[in-house]
């Protein structure tokens, strides 16, 4: 291999965002006929380093090479006039379309300016055929498997020529037998000479396909290795390995009785099976890849998605909670993921954002005590140091960590007994994250139990009394605080 | 094993996907039925000459429909078409009013440009300004209504002021057939291979399909926007001149309200109002079928207090028909293919 040139070399390249440093220094290069994985954990800057390779971001430093010179892309288009072609997790068809017409987008062939539908048709059918796909070209797109689409879209990579493939986990919604099938095809390509960037959390996989691998941590380059002669655990080493600071003040609280006790939870699809307790005082994590079903555990205890299979008790009482009103109720509060969509009302003022889950306590008859409202909200919000303008500024012009906090400050207002987090530092500065942890704590030794979902694992380490590991809907791994090493929880979590 | 199989499972399979794809089906047969219901009742109806009385009373419809499908398309909706025509029927009247010996044609491209204008103006606003279609249009309806009453000062151009050539723009027979019913054909057969043979129109289903993938796709959605307006706007000019010529004059009120129709027509054709499809076939049936329940209700005697109510019902029993005949035909398919 080493005696072609690579068909792309990625050099020295950084790229920030804000004050956020994504990617510093980072190299990397493809051969033509080589499958090449990109491992990392989440956040590792595998997807900035993608958009960059496919001319969605333009590099802050560094250089792309193509063959023989260095590039800059003018964007997606460009690049995939270069012949960079990539791949989502979720494929981005047209679904009202054909297949033909989805492969050959803005490039159909015309006959006397006119659209050739039938040289069009032939051209499709041939992509397909030598793909293996025994599906007419006519039919529309929304008809299609997931597994179907992601073939179409390799077939659009064929017929621009594509020197270089990027997937992006492209089996994370695949069956077994489907990603044997995308498999086949991939080996196809590398033995026609294409470049394949491909990128997964399983690491079966990348030792079933890949040629070599590429390492980002914290968005720098670690290292490149054979795949013949690494072991799975020299990899997970070099994808977690990094001293955990002393950025995690969770105190030793003597945990309290059982609050709240989970017993064979299930949602048709999601996740099953899933058992755990759950006690005052304490931080229990909740680690795993993402879309392995944590979320949905979350939503089945809040009623959003309610479960449809196992128990729940809460303080030993058996509960159904199928509604997020029943949860509030009983005292659970949920912060989830994402502030913007589903954590704040951006317009509404900070003070009515905090008293939203409760404006009932400020009502009589009815009408608002709006006096009593603003006091409770600023307590709240003091509490919590929001750095804002006033009560009545509207929450979206909050930074983002000062965001979650009035998230944070809305839900403590509901006085929880359990209060789930879900990626509760995601995007926000160190400052305001140290923050949140030391809030997190001291709600702990208050009594309150929580349930943290974090994709972060020196955040789970340092945060959790005890860690849950979740892999596709099942758990997988139970670690005391004493026993969880990031090797262990990246094990359970990747392991089939 | 594999060549094997695929050949003979075809034939019969294609024809009854063909049936399915044809997606127009369920509201032919709508219209068969209700054809065949009301002609029981009222015997007037099954003749040439009513046949071709529906026909002139939707050739305008099929027009400005169509060029409402095309916005609808993209995933937007173009509210203005009323005001344009009346305000094209009102500017290209006074006109002619003023200069009666000019010639036709010349009249048909003053209508097509100043509607083009006023649909560049609302293609400019949304692709643009980036405002909402409903909402950019939802404006210039009333901004264009109003510069109606500011041009014409409040007057109406009535049917002795017109020259006799003006009414010939619609009216004329030259070919043996109206040319209001020409000029329907005509546009419908234009939209049509836009639509389908030119990249440009295919562009218009992708980003009403996916605009983000379209957007990657590298088609500029910002300009297929302007253009489906700049369309709507330029067949609202035709529209205008039309329906001046039809009725002989032009008012205030010209075509105030028949923006409804023009979304009507598509949705009942099996336009999707999310965008992204819809066909020309589909569009033409859709018009024809609001013609038809029309002119049943004027011959059916139905209580003009009940024809709005009877004619809102019968187009919400036509696409839930559509809907259910469909489904039952992809049950059908997807059985046989077992």
């Amino acid at each position: 291999m080493s005696e072609s040139t690579p068909v792309m070399r990625v050099q020295h390249i950084a790229k920030a965002f804000g004050g956020v440093q994504a990617l510093q220094d980072v190299h990397f290069e493809i051969f033509p006929g080589e499958v090449h994985a990109l491992l990392g954990e989440n956040g590792a800057g595998k997807s900035t380093l993608i958009k960059i390779l496919t001319g969605v971001y333009q590099p802050d430093a560094g250089e792309v090479w193509l063959g023989e010179r260095p590039i800059r892309f003018a964007g997606p288009r460009d690049a995939q006039e270069q012949g960079i072609a990539a791949i989502y997790q979720e494929p981005s068809l047209f679904p009202d379309l054909d297949i033909a017409e989805n492969i050959l987008v803005g490039r159909q062939p015309t006959r006397r300016g006119a659209v050739d539908w039938p040289r069009m048709y032939r051209e499709a059918g041939r992509l397909l055929a030598r793909l293996g796909l025994t599906v007419d070209p006519r039919t529309k797109a929304r008809e299609l498997s997931v597994a179907q689409q992601q073939v179409v879209e390799i077939a659009r990579a064929l017929s621009i020529q594509a020197k270089v493939l990027i997937m992006d986990e492209p089996t994370s919604s695949l069956t077994l037998h489907e990603t044997e099938e995308l498999f086949a095809i991939v080996r196809q390509l590398r033995a026609a000479r294409t470049a394949i960037v491909f990128i997964s959390h399983r690491l079966e996989e990348l030792f079933a396909l890949a040629d070599r691998v590429t390492i980002l941590r914290d968005g720098t380059y670690v290292g490149t290795r054979d795949l013949v002669g690494v072991t799975r655990d020299e990899l997970i080493q070099m994808m977690v390995g990094r001293p955990l600071g002393e950025l995690f003040p969770k105190p030793t609280v003597p945990a309290g009785e059982v609050i709240l006790a989970v017993d064979g939870l299930g949602v048709a699809g999601a996740f099953s099976g899933v058992s755990f307790q759950l006690r005052r005082g304490e931080i229990l994590g909740l680690a795993g890849l993402i879309g392995a079903g944590r979320t949905n555990v979350a939503r089945a205890l809040f009623g959003t998605e309610p479960a449809t299979a196992g128990t729940i008790q809460l303080a030993g009482q058996v509960v159904t909670i199928d509604r997020p009103a029943v949860a509030l109720a009983l005292g659970i509060g949920y912060v989830p993921e994402d502030r913007k969509e589903h954590g704040l009302v951006l317009e509404m003022s900070i003070g009515r954002n905090i008293t939203l889950p409760v404006l009932g306590r400020f009502a009589r008859l009815s009408w608002l005590d709006e006096d009593r409202e603003r006091q409770a909200a600023t307590a709240e919000a003091g509490r919590l140091a929001v750095k804002m303008a006033g009560i009545d500024q509207p929450a979206g012009q909050l930074s983002g960590g000062n965001q979650q906090k009035v998230v944070l400050a809305k839900w403590l207002g509901t006085r929880p007994r359990v209060l789930i987090l879900d990626e509760p530092t995601r995007g926000i500065d160190v400052g305001t994250k140290a923050a949140v942890h030391a809030l997190m704590g001291e709600l702990a030794a208050q009594g309150l139990a929580i349930l943290m979902i974090s994709s972060e694992l020196p955040e789970v380490l340092g945060m959790s009394d005890r860690i849950l590991v979740m892999r596709e809907g099942r758990l997988t791994g139970q670690f005391s605080r004493a026993e969880a090493t990031q090797e262990k929880i990246m094990a359970a979590a990747t392991t089939a | 094993m594999v060549a094997n199989t695929e050949a003979p499972a075809r034939p019969r399979g294609r024809l009854v996907q063909a049936v399915v794809r044809f997606r127009e089906v369920g509201i032919l047969l709508f219209i068969v039925g209700l054809s065949a219901l009301v002609s029981l009742r009222s015997p007037a109806f099954l003749t040439p000459s009513n046949f071709n009385d529906i026909l002139l009373n939707i050739a305008i419809l099929v027009i400005v429909a169509l060029a409402q499908t095309l916005v609808i398309i993209t995933r937007g909706i173009d509210l203005s078409v009323g005001s344009m025509i009346g305000l094209t029927a009102m500017m290209v009247a006074f006109t002619v009013v003023a200069f009666p010996g000019l010639p036709a044609p010349l009249v048909v491209a003053l209508g097509l440009a100043l509607g083009a204008a006023l649909g560049g103006v609302n293609g400019l606003i949304v692709a643009r300004g980036g405002v909402p279609p409903i909402i950019a249009t939802l404006g210039t309806l009333s901004i264009y209504r109003g510069l109606i009453f500011l041009y014409s000062g409040g007057t109406w151009i009535t049917a002795d002021k017109l020259p006799p050539s003006f009414r010939e723009i619609a009216k004329g027979t030259p070919l043996g057939v109206p040319n209001l019913i020409l000029f329907a054909v005509v546009v419908a057969a234009a939209v049509y291979y836009f639509l389908t043979y030119t990249r440009t129109g295919r562009d218009i289903y992708a980003v009403g399909s996916n605009p983000d993938a379209a957007r990657f796709a590298g088609i500029p959605k910002e300009r297929v926007v302007f253009l489906v307006f700049l369309i709507s706007g330029l067949l609202c000019g035709l529209a205008g001149v039309l329906w001046a010529s039809r009725f002989e004059s032009a008012q205030t009120n010209t075509a105030q309200g028949f923006e409804l129709q023009t979304v009507a027509a598509p949705v009942v054709g099996g336009v999707n109002i999310f965008g992204g499809s819809g066909s020309v076939l589909g569009v033409i049936l859709g018009a024809f079928l609001l013609g038809i329940i029309n002119n049943a209700l004027t011959l059916g005697q139905i209580n003009p207090f009940w024809q709005l109510a009877v004619q809102g019902l019968l187009i919400l029993l036509a696409v839930i028909s559509d809907a259910t005949i469909a489904r039952r035909l992809q049950g059908l398919l997807t059985r046989r293919s077992r």
